[in-house]
């Protein structure tokens, strides 16, 4: 009885319309709310969560709790599955929907396997360079160097107050603050400047200072650390970590806002950006920074050229176009390809989409770059197939449908 | 008699149409011939016609000039033509900055430039103005410009838009009279013609001059003093009117100015001397000048040029044509008709209807597809064509539903939603080209094809839906003509015509997560657009669920479908308003007003629909 009473839950078109409803309320409100909260924390927050507490709109907060992507999808899984089990019936004028629904399944599925098994990452690089790995777009680390041996923390661990030990080090990382998006100013001299965030290195030419989290879509968060290491005998000193130093994109920016200095001013901040920050004990020195977390491929491409063509008389993009060369020592394969606009290159488990790009002679003094969209979604397939399958059984069902209409008019 | 009717009214509006596209001989000076001439602006080539149309459009929000606007039209206003208009802008400044042609509509800005109000005896309507009445202000104006500039888009006041707009339509014209001389030339064949004499001098004067030896200071002034000018000219960015001349591409006249003297620059077109004759005769009033100077200039365009040409002549044949706004005329009319036919159920009027929609729908589809062969590209290419294939797929979808039930429900739709979309996009064309350049993303063909035409489709088959739940509202409330076979009949539409939407909506989604796929390696990135497009899916699976759940009735049905305009509304205009993600395009205020009064106009419809059956005109006439 009670089995009855839950299979008939499950099953029920009621329980459809339902999800469908709330369904339809979640994509609303956090379309609204990517006004307010940005693209990425609405996709966090709203579309891959199991509830959603309070929701902005034009910029209020409203106090209710509305289900999230996350429960929405399970719930209208569980019921199509339900359905197709206990209503399954082999008649022609079912087998259109029933074909449509499955595709339905597959397509949740293989979206919830994307959400967990999918990773962006960036690849930028000049002409003439060569990369054997990518960047997240998201995630970062703290990184030491010495030598060639590299021990990387992830920024997630850098929670205020944390005190971060790793046995690849001979010290412990005390994170006094840690900012997920920072601004940087340069600390001009002879202006009056308040006094540096750490004792050392990069905080003595540059100010740092937390900022709101990122909305649009093309902007990231750039996150910086304020640490202390502490070795066994005590303190090393204080430092300030920044992904506005770490990352060869984000020092172009700042280079380029300086730019109203005058090329050489420009110049001489961006370079003290970059001068390497270190810590030595026991005679072994470590080269720290901050960076986007990098994933390392078996393979290296090289840029070989960058092509970015307008429009006559406009600023209207035509084209974008990189050549590379793929090195794969494993395989041995080292050939030429070319990645533009809607044709990326699927090499390695890896896919390869053009996504940005500047020309060096249309900025006088800034060399031409490419960055590719690097995307690893072992899903990538499911919605292909399963769009196939909705597309065509709703098509059997409308022809279905149609002659239907046509010969009962006919015979009228 | 009467079964001739039908065929007699359309044959009088096609020849209405036809007549209307023979284009005026040229008497006195060749405006037509010039409007053919090629150029490239946008980043394409177009018609001087279609750069003046399109410039007009901008500027004064209409494709003709009435130099007398204050007159009323029984007073036989002079009209010209946008190519007229557009002629003595770049050649006959003097002229045409007395011309009323830039539109001001908020009373702010008038009194900030201090322009007239609506009086005829001194020559104002109070909503056009020249460039001579305007230029005074322009200190004030530009103060407020400044500011304006740094607000934030969204935060700006009607006030604010309007310099923003102003501001725009003021740089367009400087543009404009900038294309073919300095603005500021006073006899430009002569000045031309100086400064060619003086290159070699003045050349030789900077190159002393850097080169630390003695040098003549006349010359250099002189020329650096030229130069400048140029430099302002091309700086402007105007069109790129010089064809290519075997050593350049298309190019500015101000680039060609300032590449002559380069070491190693090309001599000066012949082109730009032609165009600087025609210039003198236009300002001399001697037509027959100006027509040899542009035979002459058409003689320069090589045989390589003859695809532009003959792109160019069509396009200025497809302007003439105005496929969409004559449509737009046929579709009130059959409109009209269509809904008399209701009350005295009279054949005739219905079967008239049908083929004046039939006839406007021709000429709908020509000027697509004429788009298309234009463009070489689908049909949906921006928000401007979008509306034009809503309406054209609404239509198709209304002729459909009449030609199997006959009852003028289906013409009604079919000229309601062609008439509303067209009315869409001829506003919309106020942005400027309609026909510019696809950014590199959207440079693909297959994916427009097939990802943007099924969804677009998707749009209209719900706006069908959402029509025919309004009529059925409509006749049901207010009058009696809505029996139970009818509602039935339109219940019936509504469901086919959802599950019809259902299956373009989803497909076009998907295609459009796949080509995501394709082309950032993200099939589905909660986007506002893509989520627009998803609500669209999720509400026709909804009305649907709702219905074999048996949930909803004939009535619910109804009611649902009237949300579904609101919802479609909403993916297609609404999300562009945010702001916000990869797929916006900007909007205006205006936009935001009319999408809120359609919302509300649906929402009222949706309550006349939950009225008591009691308070329905027929439903009291089915219980009787």
């Amino acid at each position: 009885m009670l089995i009855k009473k839950i299979v008939g839950f499950f099953t029920s078109l009621r329980l459809t319309s339902v999800l469908l409803g709330f369904a339809i309320i979640l994509v609303f409100v956090g379309t609204l709310a990517q006004a307010d909260e940005g693209l990425y924390a609405v996709q966090a927050n709203y579309f891959k969560h199991w509830l959603v507490i309070g929701f902005h709109m034009f910029g209020k907060k409203i106090p209710f709790i509305l289900p999230g992507g996350y429960l929405i999808g399970t719930l209208l899984l569980v019921n199509l599955v339900a359905t197709h089990v206990y209503r399954f019936e082999l008649a022609p004028k079912k087998i259109g929907i029933q074909f449509a629904h499955a595709g339905i399944i597959l397509l949740l599925i293989g979206q919830l396997a994307t959400d967990l098994l999918a990773r962006e990452l960036q690849m930028r690089f000049v002409e003439g360079e060569t990369r054997s790995y990518s960047d997240s777009t998201g995630e970062y680390e703290l990184i030491f160097a010495a030598g060639n041996e590299i021990t990387a923390i992830p920024a997630s661990r850098l929670q205020p107050g944390a005190v971060v030990s790793v046995n690849s080090l001979p010290f412990a990382v005390h994170v006094k603050s840690f900012w997920r998006n920072s601004d940087v100013n340069f600390r001009a001299p002879m202006m009056a400047n308040a006094a540096p965030l750490a004792t050392n290195g990069l905080a003595l030419s540059f100010d740092f200072k937390p900022a709101e989290d990122v909305k649009a879509m093309d902007q990231r968060n750039i996150p910086t650390v304020v640490m202390e290491l502490v070795g066994k005998g005590g303190s090393l000193g204080t430092w300030v970590a920044s992904v506005w130093a770490g990352e060869p994109a984000q020092v172009e920016g700042v280079r380029n806002y300086y730019m109203q200095m005058g090329a050489d001013m420009a110049q001489k901040i961006a370079g003290q950006l970059v001068v390497p920050q270190t810590v030595t004990v026991a005679g072994k020195t470590f080269t720290f920074t901050m960076r986007p977390a990098r994933v390392y491929h078996p393979f290296s491409l090289t840029l070989l050229k960058a092509t970015h063509t307008v429009y006559p008389g406009t600023d209207i993009p035509k084209d974008f176009r990189s050549r590379v060369r793929i090195d794969n020592p494993q395989s041995g394969e080292q050939r030429e390809v070319e990645i533009s606009m809607n044709h990326p290159l699927r090499y390695g488990g890896y896919t390869y989409y053009q996504y940005q790009m500047t020309q060096g002679e249309m900025h006088p003094g800034e060399q031409s770059f490419s960055a590719l969209q690097v995307v690893h979604n072992p899903s990538w397939l499911t919605p292909y197939i399963g769009c196939g399958m909705v597309g065509v059984g709703l098509v059997i069902q409308f022809f279905y449908h149609l002659s239907g209409f046509v010969t009962k008019r006919k015979t009228k | 008699m009467k079964k001739w009717v039908p065929a007699l009214l359309t044959a009088v509006m096609a020849i209405w149409f036809l007549g209307n596209m023979q284009s005026p001989k040229d008497a006195g000076f060749a405006f037509g011939e010039f409007g053919r001439l090629p150029l490239t602006a946008n980043g394409r080539i177009v018609p001087v016609d279609s750069l003046a149309r399109n410039s007009l459009l901008e500027i004064r929000e209409k494709q003709t000039l009435n130099t007398e606007p204050w007159k009323a039209w029984n007073e036989k206003p002079h009209i010209i033509s946008a190519t007229e208009w557009l002629a003595n802008v770049m050649m006959n400044p003097a002229v045409a900055d007395e011309w009323p042609v830039f539109r001001v509509d908020n009373p702010d800005l008038i009194s900030l430039l201090k322009l007239p109000e609506k009086d005829a005896a001194k020559k104002s309507d109070g909503k056009h103005y020249s460039w001579n009445q305007i230029q005074p202000s322009l200190e004030a104006f530009d103060k407020e410009n400044e500011r304006v500039q740094k607000v934030e888009a969204g935060n700006r006041t009607a006030y604010e838009n309007a310099i923003i707009k102003t501001h725009q339509r003021l740089g367009r014209y400087a543009q404009l009279k900038n294309t073919l001389q300095p603005a500021d030339a006073q006899d430009w064949p002569a000045e031309l013609a100086a400064y060619e004499k003086m290159i070699p001098a003045g050349v030789a004067a900077i190159q002393a001059q850097q080169a630390g030896q003695k040098y003549s200071q006349t010359n250099f002034d002189e020329f650096v003093g030229t130069i400048r000018r140029f430099q302002y000219m091309a700086s402007l960015e105007p069109p790129l009117i010089l064809p290519p001349n075997g050593a350049r591409e298309w190019r500015r006249v101000g680039d060609a100015l300032l590449d002559a003297p380069r070491p190693n620059g090309v001599a000066i077109d012949e082109a730009v001397r032609s165009y600087a004759r025609m210039t003198g005769a236009l300002a001399g009033n001697q037509p027959q000048v100006f027509n040899e100077a542009l035979q002459h200039l058409r003689s320069l365009l090589g045989p390589d040029q003859a695809p532009a040409l003959s792109k160019a002549q069509a396009e200025v044949f497809f302007n003439r044509m105005e496929p969409f706004y004559n449509a737009m005329v046929i579709y009130i009319l059959a409109g009209l008709l269509a809904c008399m036919s209701w009350f005295n159920l009279s054949s005739t009027l219905r079967r008239t209807s049908v083929w004046l929609i039939a006839l406007a729908f021709v000429i709908h589809t020509v000027g697509l597809v004429y788009r298309m062969v234009l463009e070489g590209r689908p049909p949906v290419t921006n928000l401007y064509s979008s509306a034009i294939f809503i309406g054209w797929g609404a239509v198709f979808l209304g002729l459909i539903l009449e030609k199997f039930y006959q009852n003028g429900i289906g013409s009604v739709v079919s000229s309601v939603i062609g008439f509303i979309t067209l009315i869409i996009a001829h506003h919309l064309a106020l942005e400027g080209d309609t026909m510019e350049m696809m950014r590199a993303v959207l440079d693909t063909n297959f994916w427009l094809a097939t990802h943007v035409v099924t969804v677009t489709i998707g749009y209209a088959s719900t706006y069908v839906a959402g029509f025919l739940a309004l009529i059925y509202i409509l006749r049901g409330v207010f009058t009696k003509t809505l029996d139970a076979d009818t509602g039935k009949a339109l219940a019936r539409m509504i469901y086919g015509i959802v599950c019809f939407a259902t299956l373009f909506s989803f497909v076009g989604t998907v295609l459009g997560g796949i080509w995501a796929d394709q082309s950032w390696g993200r099939f589905w990135g909660w986007d506002p657009k893509e989520n627009g497009a998803l609500i669209i899916v999720l509400w026709n699976a909804l009305i649907l669920h709702l219905r074999w759940g048996d949930i909803i009735r004939e009535r619910g049905l109804v009611n649902c479908a009237i949300f579904g305009n609101i919802v479609t509304a909403w993916s297609w205009f609404g999300v562009n308003m945010l702001g916000i993600g990869l797929h916006s395009y900007g909007f205006t205020e205006a936009a935001f007003k009319w999408l809120m009064l359609f919302v509300g106009s649906q929402l009222l419809f949706i309550g006349l629909g939950l009225l008591p059956a009691r308070l329905w005109q027929s439903r009291a006439l089915r219980a009787a």
